[in-house]
Order: C-alpha cells, then structure tokens, then sequence
C-alpha cells in the first residue's frame, strides 16, 4: 500500500517530464516558411541622412488612432521640439544615430519588426496581438487588451511600449498605418515621406529582391545580409546597412522563432486536454480508493473517529 | 470530512500585531489608489524594458508558490492516504485561500487594463497557445475551488451560531436610536442555519471531487508559470533558460508548498501557544528531500546538458544567484534527509526557513535577476511598489490571524492526555 501510493505519486512527476521531453525533441523537426506575399518595409542605413521626417509623419498621420504624443525635451521648457529618447508609449518609430568615430557612423530606424511568427501574438492570453494572414502585419486592439504586458517580455527586439504614466494605458507600437496612411494612400507614412528613399514599402519578396540587388550592386557598401530575411523565422521589417547590425541595437537572433519552442512544449502538455483529463481522472480514483480504504467518502463520519483512526487510536 | 478535527481559536482578535498589520494594509491600499488615479509609472519602477516587476514576481510567481501548502497536503492526504494529517489540511487551505486570492488581486493592480479581464470568458478571444492564458484561467479556477474546500468551516459555524455579536451590534445601534428593540435576530436569520445544514451534506459528498480539483489544477498552472518564460529565450539567463522550466516549477511548488505548511504550523502553534505538532510535521519533513533530489538533479543534469556547468560555476553576478538559490535548498534538505534533526522542531524550522528561501529565490531568478532585457535596462522596485506587495501580505496574515478566531480551522486538541504529551514535547524542544 505504502509503496503503491508512493509509486503514484512519482507517476504524476514522470508523466510530465516524459511530456516535456517529448515536446523537446519534436521541436526540430518542424519549422515556419516565411510567407514572401505579405507587406513590409526596407530601411537601408546608408541611405538614410537622420532628416526624421519619418518621426514626425508617423506621429502627425498615428497621434489620433495610436494614442501618440509629443514628449518634451529636458532643455526645452516650452516644448518646440519633439524629442524622444526611445521608442515609448508615444513614439512607434524612432531614428538613432551610432556613432563608433568620426568617420565611423549610421543612423538606424527603430520600429515593429512584423514577425512572421511573433512572439507577441504567440503570448497574449486574450488575442489582442494579431498577424493578419493576408498582410503579415501585426496589430494590436486596444479593447480587448488586459494590459499583462507579457508582449513586452516576450519580444525580442523590445519593441511593444506601455504607457505608464497613464491612468487608462496601452500598448504603443506600429501597424503600418493600418488604419490611417495605408488605408487612405496605401503607404505607410514613413516610407510616404523619406526624402532619400532610405525606407522601402512593398512586398517582403519585392523587398528582398530590391536588397539583394542592392547588395550586389555595391558589395564594399553593405554588410553583406539583410537583417531580418532569417532571424527569429524572418520578419517583414528588413535592413541593409553599411556597419555591423548589432551595434546599431539589432539583436543577434536564431534562425528558429522562439514562440515555435515555448508553443510546442505548451502543445505538448496540453494536446486535445487530454493529460489534464487523465490526471484527474487518475487522481480521482486513487483518492476515492484511499477514503473507501478508510471508512467510505460517502457516509457521513459523525463523532470522533473520523479518517483519521487508524493513527487516533491507542 | 469530520468537523470535529478542528477548533476554533478563542482569543481576541484586536491584538497588537492586528494594528501593526492593518497599518501596513491601509498603506498598501493607499498606494493601489494612487496606482489607478495616476497609473503604473506613478509607484513602481517597472519600464518598458522590465515589464514584470516585484508584484508579478513575488505576489504571483513566488506568492502561488508559497500558497502551495493546501495543494501539498492534498496530494498526501487524498492520494498518498495519510489521512492522519487531515487534521492540519484546513489551515493550509486558508493560507492558500488568501495566497491565491491576493495573487489575483495583485494581478488586478498590476495589469494596465484590468476592465478587459472579462475576456478571458469569451471563447473567441481565447488564445490557448498562451501559458499566460492557462495560467490566469487555473488561478481563478483553483480560487474558486480552495473557497469551496473551505466552505465547510463557514457552514459548521453558520449551522451552529446564535448571531451573538450581531445581536450585540444591533442592540447597540438600536439603544443609539433610541428605538424599541424588535425580536431577536436569530429568529429571522433561521433561513440561513437551515440552508447551511441542508448544503453541508450535499457539499461533504461532492467535496473529494473538489478536492481532486483542487490538486489538478495547480499541476498545471504551477508548471504553466515556469512555461510563462519560456518565449524569453534571447533575456532570461542560460542558467535558467530551459525547456525543463515548467517541470522544475512544479517540483518547486510541491517542496514550498510541504515546508510551508511546516512553517505554518510551527509559526501559529508558537503565536497562538499551542503544543507543538512535531509527529506529524517530521513524518510531512520526511518527503521533502526526496523532491528536492529530484529537482536538484534535474537542474544539474540540464545544465550538464546544455554545457552551462562552468557558467554555474564562474562566480559571476548571476552564478552567485544561482549558487545561493541552490545551496540554500540543497542545505535545508541535507537537514531534512537526518531522522534526529526531524525530531527537532527548531532544525525542522531552520530547514523548512531554508528550503522555502531557496525556492523562492529560484523563482526571483527566473523572473527577475535572471532576466536581461539588454543594454541600458535596470530594474530595482520603488519604495511604493514594495510597500503595496507589503500592503498585500500584511492583510494575507492579518486574515489568516482573524479567521481562525472566528471559525474551526487549527487542528482540535483531542484530550487532555495528548495535550499534556504535547506540551512535554515543546518543553522539552525548549530546552
């Protein structure tokens, strides 16, 4: 009896860990092809000469729809200027400047990468991170959002923002102006208003074409790959640049999407209900055998000898 | 299950620490409104790059952990059939009440947009790919099932009071008024003693379903928490960045969840000057080490795996956290794993204190020290975050304080004679 107990107990310990490593070792096998036909954007850093005027359209076309605001420079106390420090709960995209020496520079252009497989979508409890299928974009839906902010901790470039100084906050981060220049001009504001063409619009394919064309065509200009075409399983924000990627802020990334692991482990457990219906149902009968075994679960234990007798006693 | 186990606790309830206590929760309350006048940023040091502070780490992470005692005594009571510790399961099923309770309010004051919540009813908007979503659902679910678990210590009270204090209460309000006292209020509240004594049977019948319940669901959740991390594989640490997570999560709570209901029982006993439970907590002490060897050897063996051994080892910033973290529940286990020292309710205090630390510091790591959003991010929590998660706790233990002078919940004290035995024991601890 003691030893049978024991042994069920353990079961429900090696059960999932046998679980779990079944998910580990199904997770190469399977992986995600970019879709080429939904839309993106291509920033090329050398092209790009820092004029921000792809700042200043995306908060003049978004402030309304995206909840957007200006954000106030310390040394200018009345406010002429819009100056962020970083992408934030009122900045979608931003444009940096790294500077190695004098010689040795690049601006780069942050904003939502549009994962083919986003973590963000992969972790939101309530569906308010989608990826349309058609246009690969993700989106965000303010009224269905509960504000966890695991989006935050599971994107890898963080980009998703919150709003914390906000009694009614949200998530800030970009929809290729789903809403607003792309559906009024079928551009996005940023790539509308470039002046030196530094930002592409197109389809991920036309895009990746356009920039391996361009790396071809100057192959001492560039750093020689698109940055995005394969890491975390391809985005449709991809860049060319003349320096090193991470040290512009672009991550050094895998291949594989991290939310293709943390899915198939949780597919894994949870396949069909199956193992949460199993357990129960095991440890229901284990323990409707255990209260049989004392005295029966079904009648009432009036006075003092309850399930407990068999230590109570003398 | 027999009611007759428990016994309320009489003394009173307005004592110095439930001043001390209720300070500290008014604070903590204070604080929550100021979070929802002026929002998040206004008391917490939480930032884009740190979204998940202290109060999803300690309150829900670490807080669920520590309400694992009602999770843990189930599983030996109902399914391992030691039904002689069934006399200690209704305290740690309070202490996981208020545990799982607060972590759900904790939530509440921590997500920026807690009036959405509501979708989490709505299948469509269901997004079961997420360990967030399985987690949410299992904590209410499991809450509601730990309120029913305990619904039978209300009932027995309910079926037996004569509303004394309300009585009071009234005749007091009525001699302020000045007007005539009108029939006592028992009579007119013998509704509710009926219903109470009809549902209690009918509940006594169901409630081992219940209970199974109640020992499912927090298998999944609290294995869910640990997948919680699993999509940070680029800023959560290779020392604790495994696809075993949500396993050791689960062996985690299980161990906290045994030492602390050792703790629990240790603590009231001693506050409320009771003997000592030493026979029962020394055969619960018993299972401790094994699941920690399990745990320990799992995190070894991983780490052997991925080839992070020598990071473990490096005495950097974060092996140092994670040489602690395990010295900690590898120390209090090699307490537990001696008979003699079991015996003892003062080493079995130290190792339970040291086992629940090492726990809780795991899952600091994985949710916090360990986790590196990039360049330029830091993370400390604000004095006002911390004074809310303070608040939070302060009321957990002003509640537990309250309620278990208010209904049977501590074990009943069977006779004189194995009160006397008990007393020579904690005598003899004492010396």
């Amino acid at each position: 009896m003691e030893k049978a107990s024991r042994r069920d107990f353990f079961k429900i310990i090696g059960a999932t860990g046998a679980t779990l490593l079944a998910g580990r070792e199904a997770v190469a096998s399977e992986s995600h092809q970019p879709d080429n036909e939904t839309i993106g954007m291509l920033y090329d850093a050398t092209r790009c000469v820092g004029c921000k005027a792809c700042m200043s359209a995306c908060k003049r076309v978004n402030s309304d729809y995206g909840s957007l605001s200006y954000e106030q420079a310390r040394f200018d106390p009345d406010g002429l200027w819009d100056a962020p420090q970083d992408l934030s709960g009122s900045t979608r995209t931003l444009i940096k400047l790294f500077k190695e020496s004098d010689k040795q520079w690049s601006y780069i252009k942050y904003s939502c990468m549009h994962c083919q497989k986003p973590s963000c979508v992969s972790v939101c409890p309530v569906s308010a991170m989608t990826r349309d299928k058609v246009t690969g974009t993700v989106d965000y839906n303010k009224d269905t959002c509960i504000g966890c902010r695991y989006c935050q901790v599971a994107c890898a470039f963080n980009i998703p923002k919150f709003q914390w100084n906000k009694a009614i906050p949200q998530i800030v981060k970009c929809d290729l102006c789903k809403n607003t220049n792309l559906l009024n001009k079928g551009i996005t504001a940023c790539a509308e208003t470039c002046p030196t063409g530094a930002i592409t619009f197109g389809k991920r394919k036309d895009l990746l074409a356009e920039a391996n064309s361009r790396l071809n065509g100057n192959p001492g200009k560039y750093v020689n790959r698109i940055y995005g075409e394969k890491e975390v399983g391809g985005t449709n924000h991809l860049y060319l640049s003349g320096m090193e990627f991470n040290k512009l802020g672009l991550p050094v990334l895998k291949e594989a999407a991290p939310a293709e692991f943390s899915e198939k482990i949780q597919h894994t457990i949870y396949k069909g209900f199956i193992a949460p219906v199993a357990l129960y149902s095991t440890l229901c009968f284990i323990a409707l055998r255990n209260m049989k075994g004392n005295g029966g679960a079904d009648e009432k234990q009036a006075g003092t000898s309850g399930p407990g007798e068999k230590h109570d006693e003398p | 299950m027999s009611h007759d186990e428990y016994q309320r606790h009489d003394a009173r309830i307005l004592t110095p620490s439930f001043i001390v206590l209720l300070t500290l929760t008014l604070i903590g309350l204070a604080l929550i409104a100021v979070r929802f006048i002026k929002g998040i940023g206004a008391v917490s040091n939480m930032s884009d790059g740190y979204p998940w502070g202290i109060w999803i780490t300690y309150d829900v992470a670490t807080g669920t952990a520590i309400a694992c005692g009602g999770y843990a005594m189930a599983i030996l009571i109902y399914i391992r059939n030691r039904m002689h510790y069934h006399p200690m399961i209704r305290s740690a099923i309070l202490t996981s009440m208020f545990g799982y309770g607060l972590a759900g309010f904790s939530v509440m004051v921590d997500v920026g947009r807690p009036w959405n919540a509501y979708n989490f009813f709505i299948p469509s908007k269901w997004q079961v790919n997420s360990a967030m979503f399985e987690v949410a659902v299992c904590v209410m679910a499991y809450t509601t099932v730990l309120l029913l678990e305990f619904l039978p210590a209300v009932l027995t009270t309910l079926e037996k009071t004569e509303w004394r204090t309300l009585q009071l209460l009234l005749d007091m309000l009525y001699a302020r008024m000045g007007k005539e006292r009108p029939e006592p209020i028992g009579d007119r509240l013998d509704k509710v003693k009926e219903l109470a004594a009809w549902l209690k049977p009918r509940l006594d019948r169901v409630l081992i379903f219940i209970i199974v319940l109640g020992i499912t669901l927090p298998t999944m959740h609290q294995s869910s928490l640990g997948s919680l991390l699993l999509i940070a594989s680029t800023k959560l640490h290779p020392l604790w960045y495994t696809g075993f997570l949500p396993l050791l999560f689960l062996i985690n709570c299980m161990f906290i969840g045994y030492s602390i209901a050792i703790l629990e029982s240790v603590i009231s006993c001693y506050a409320f000057k009771r003997p000592f439970e030493t026979k029962e907590l020394s055969g619960m002490a018993s299972i401790i080490p094994w699941l920690t060897v399990i745990w320990l050897t799992v995190v070894i063996g991983d780490l052997a795996w991925r080839g992070q051994l020598g990071a473990a080892l490096s005495l950097d910033f974060y092996s140092r956290f994670f040489l602690l973290e395990f010295c900690l529940v590898a120390g209090g286990s090699l307490l537990m794993f001696s008979g003699k020292k079991r015996e003892s309710i003062r080493w079995l205090f130290v190792s339970a204190v040291l086992i629940v630390l090492g726990g809780a510091l795991y899952r600091f790591n994985v949710y916090l020290i360990g986790f590196n959003p990039g360049k330029g991010w830091h993370y400390f929590p604000a004095l006002a975050e911390l004074l809310i998660t303070v608040g939070i706790v302060a009321f957990e233990i002003l509640g537990y304080q309250v309620v278990v002078k208010i209904l049977p919940v501590l074990p009943r004290l069977h006779t004189r004679q194995q009160l006397d035995a008990a007393a020579g024991h904690a005598a003899a601890e004492k010396e």
